[in-house]
């Protein structure tokens, strides 16, 4: 077990020697202690940096290296997985505060930014250029350095991919706080092991990503969506392969169940989707966005998707077109997180990604081992690439009641989705929550190789400790 | 029953940002929407025309960029479709405009060879936010007006709207013909389907010019009918002199509060 040093008056004196920005005691908000899931354990840091400048991150990491304190790097603090709950307390890395876009290159179509800028404030400026930021979580108030920490996914990756493949470069602190750089402004490249993509998905344990160099693209010119309701969810899962065999490549692809639909709608106060058509009660939806060069070309793909739909046994299909009816159709979709944690007292969560071809197999196996449990279970998720979203609720149970049943109920999803071929996180990582699951997933092997890569960037495992692949 | 909706292209105001130099709206980037307030007229009109059969006309006055919001329109329920646009109407205020819209009605109605019995519109354009056309357009034509709609219930021969006012409805009887400005609902205005979409992608949608409509005097469209000036055009200054009242729980926070306004004499 690796052995840290706590803060003593001398060491905080050294770090307010270099950061104007230093938070200690009572002053330290709650906040700091908890992502948005405190079920997976909370932890008051003993001091909180909130950087304004890679060298004030460098500055204070060097005096953390030296006396062997652990540092928790923390953007928004949106995540799902405990990823930046400092469990062995020492000093947390707010970067959230280094929120500055900081120039566009419209030659190489990349933009720098500060690790802390915010999902939605880069969207929304690439908007107002005519650029596109493609990657869109459903978390638009998480900071980008978090995005590229769990290599975030989201609605749009079934065409544009993930977080992953829109970093070009970064600038990254090191454990000892050296400042390096990794990854360039060139859309190739064969020059040695990918430090780069290691960082990716790394969660802060391997160093402290503080700018990032991300590839944007030109907004695509028109944009529409499909609400388009089925009986159940197997025949709207069904359909989904369909597409990619008619060589059609939507934005994104969603599934839902009415029963979170009408959750949702409930708790923004607005109803969105259509509830019955002709008479019979709809089961079951795909959310569809498509996207094109030219509106010849968005109403081709329309014409197309819609065949598509009703030759699959959809009921109708609605389509959403003017921004106004788009974001509103998305509203119910993008509230849902807030909808089930609204109404729910005692929840869990996963992210479980499985080769689509099983989707429905394994949520008739979810649903099943819930109800055994007496778990509630909500699912939506990305259809378009096999990853979904599992709610373990309850409002009846005692928390060590529901606890005991949730690791139940893990120990024999996880198992049957490794046994799909599928990855136990498509988008949240892994931080302290999925640990003993990733172990499962992937092996010993490959769990020791992980940490060995770990140790070789951070000798003293003061980066975030307990977490990914680093065992307490 | 006949139903005329009047419907406004704006910018996204949810979007818009103010430049804080010029002072002037930065519009690059920012999309055009169909006013929110209109298309709930236009779902309103959908409704009625479903419980009590007839037609519904939509129309606009604006440039030709207004053509895809029509027809979008056309796919959710309306019948008919008219773009208002000519450079003299350009630069109207909200006299100018009522007068126009008002002045089209009635050349539509005689083009159509019919009388609508409701005239309907968004209560406000967002981007104007003055609230003032419906209520011109009702003057100009000499008829009632019932604002802030939010229902039409009744009969066709025994119209009662149900109002939004300040912490409820109330419910008023109108006879027809009458202009009804329309709110927003939790209910939010019908999709289009794949049939009516494609349906309105066929249709024709009519352009009425000032010279198609004689009956229009363009002296009183436009800057020059338009006696409104703005003189000037700022972002307010945002104050922001709040005040953390604070305690270690809910009642000493509360109790602090009504402290502090007793100590101002403002209990």
């Amino acid at each position: 077990m690796d052995k840290y040093n706590t803060l003593t008056q001398e060491i905080i004196d050294e770090i307010k020697a270099v950061s104007n920005h230093v938070f200690l005691g009572d002053a330290i908000s709650p906040d700091y202690e908890r992502d948005e899931m405190p079920i997976y354990g909370t932890h008051k840091p003993d001091l909180v940096v909130q950087a304004r400048s890679t060298k004030e991150v460098s500055d204070v990491m060097k005096i953390c290296y030296e006396h062997t304190i652990p540092v928790t790097a923390r953007g928004a603090g949106t995540g799902l997985a405990g990823g930046c709950v400092p469990m062995q307390g020492g000093v947390v890395m707010d970067i959230s505060q280094m929120n500055h876009i900081l120039n566009y290159d419209l030659e190489n179509f990349v933009v720098n930014v500060e690790a802390g800028v915010l999902l939605k404030e880069l969207q929304e400026d690439c908007i107002t250029k005519g650029l596109m930021y493609p990657p869109d979580p459903g978390e638009k108030y998480a900071c980008l350095g978090g995005n590229v920490a769990t290599n975030a996914g989201g609605m749009r990756a079934v065409k544009y991919g993930t977080t992953r493949d829109y970093v070009r470069a970064m600038t990254v602190v090191l454990a000892n706080g050296e400042i390096t750089h990794f990854g360039a402004t060139v859309s190739k490249t064969s020059s040695g092991y990918s430090l780069l993509n290691l960082m990716i998905g790394s969660e802060g344990t391997l160093g402290i990503i503080t700018e990032l160099t991300l590839k944007i693209i030109p907004a695509p010119k028109a944009t529409a969506s499909l609400i388009v309701p089925f009986t159940d969810l197997q025949t709207a899962l069904s359909a989904v392969p369909k597409f990619k065999m008619a060589h059609m490549n939507p934005q994104a692809i969603e599934f839902m169940e009415s029963d979170i639909v009408k959750m949702t709608e409930n708790f923004i106060n607005k109803t969105v989707f259509p509830k019955e058509y002709r008479g019979q009660d709809i089961r079951s939806y795909l959310l569809i966005t498509l996207d094109g060069g030219s509106q010849e070309d968005l109403d081709q793909q329309i014409d197309q998707a819609s065949r598509l739909c009703f030759e699959n046994h959809a009921m109708e299909v609605f389509i959403a077109e003017t921004p106004t009816q788009i974001s509103n159709a998305w509203a119910a979709r993008s509230a849902f997180y807030e909808a089930i944690t609204d109404e729910i007292k005692l929840l869990d969560e996963c992210d479980v990604v499985i080769p689509i071809n099983h989707i429905v197999d394994f949520l008739t196996f979810v649903n099943k081992i819930g109800k055994d449990l007496g778990l509630d279970i909500t699912c939506y998720g990305h259809a378009g690439d096999g990853n979904i979203h599992i709610y373990q609720c309850s409002n009846e149970m005692s928390e060590e009641e529901f606890m005991a049943k949730n690791e139940q109920f893990f120990d024999v999803i996880y198992a049957k989705a490794v046994e799909y071929g599928g990855e136990v996180s498509g988008e949240h990582g892994i931080g302290s929550s999925k640990m003993k699951y990733l172990e499962n997933s992937i092996g010993k092997t490959n769990i020791d190789l992980m940490e060995g890569i770990k140790r070789v960037f951070d000798p003293k495992m003061i980066l975030n400790p307990g977490k990914v692949c680093h065992r307490l | 029953m006949n139903i005329c909706v009047c419907i406004k292209q704006v910018p996204d105001t949810n979007r818009i940002k103010i430049d804080p130099v010029t002072n002037t709206l930065v519009r690059k980037g920012v999309p055009s929407i169909i006013n929110p307030f209109d298309t709930y007229a236009v779902e309103m009109a959908a409704n009625l025309k479903e419980r009590f059969g007839g037609t519904v006309i939509v129309m606009s006055m604006g440039p030709e960029q207004a053509l895809g919001a029509l027809r979008v329109c056309l796919s959710v329920g309306a019948d008919e479709a008219y773009l208002i646009s000519d450079r003299a109407f350009g630069g109207s205020d909200t006299l100018a405009t009522g007068y126009i819209i008002a002045g089209a009605i009635r050349h539509i109605e005689k083009l159509e060879g019919i009388k609508f019995d409701v005239i309907m519109c968004g209560k406000q354009a967002v981007d104007g936010d003055t609230a003032q056309v419906g209520p011109q357009v009702a003057e100009q034509l000499g008829l009632p007006q019932v604002t802030y709609a939010a229902d039409i219930e009744g009969s066709a021969s025994n119209v009662i709207v149900r109002r939004e006012v300040d912490g409820g409805f109330d419910l008023t009887k109108v006879q027809l013909p009458t202009v009804i400005t329309v709110v927003s609902s939790k209910q939010m205005p019908r999709y289009a389907t794949y049939a009516t979409r494609s349906d309105a992608k066929k249709k024709t949608i009519h352009v009425l010019n000032s010279a198609a409509m004689p009956e229009i005097d363009t002296a009183q469209c436009g800057l020059n009918g338009s006696p409104t000036r703005v003189v000037r055009t700022y972002t307010p200054v945002v104050v922001k002199n709040g005040v953390t009242v604070e305690g270690e729980s809910a009642e000493e926070i509360a109790d602090n509060l009504i402290g502090m306004l007793d100590a101002k004499m403002l209990l």
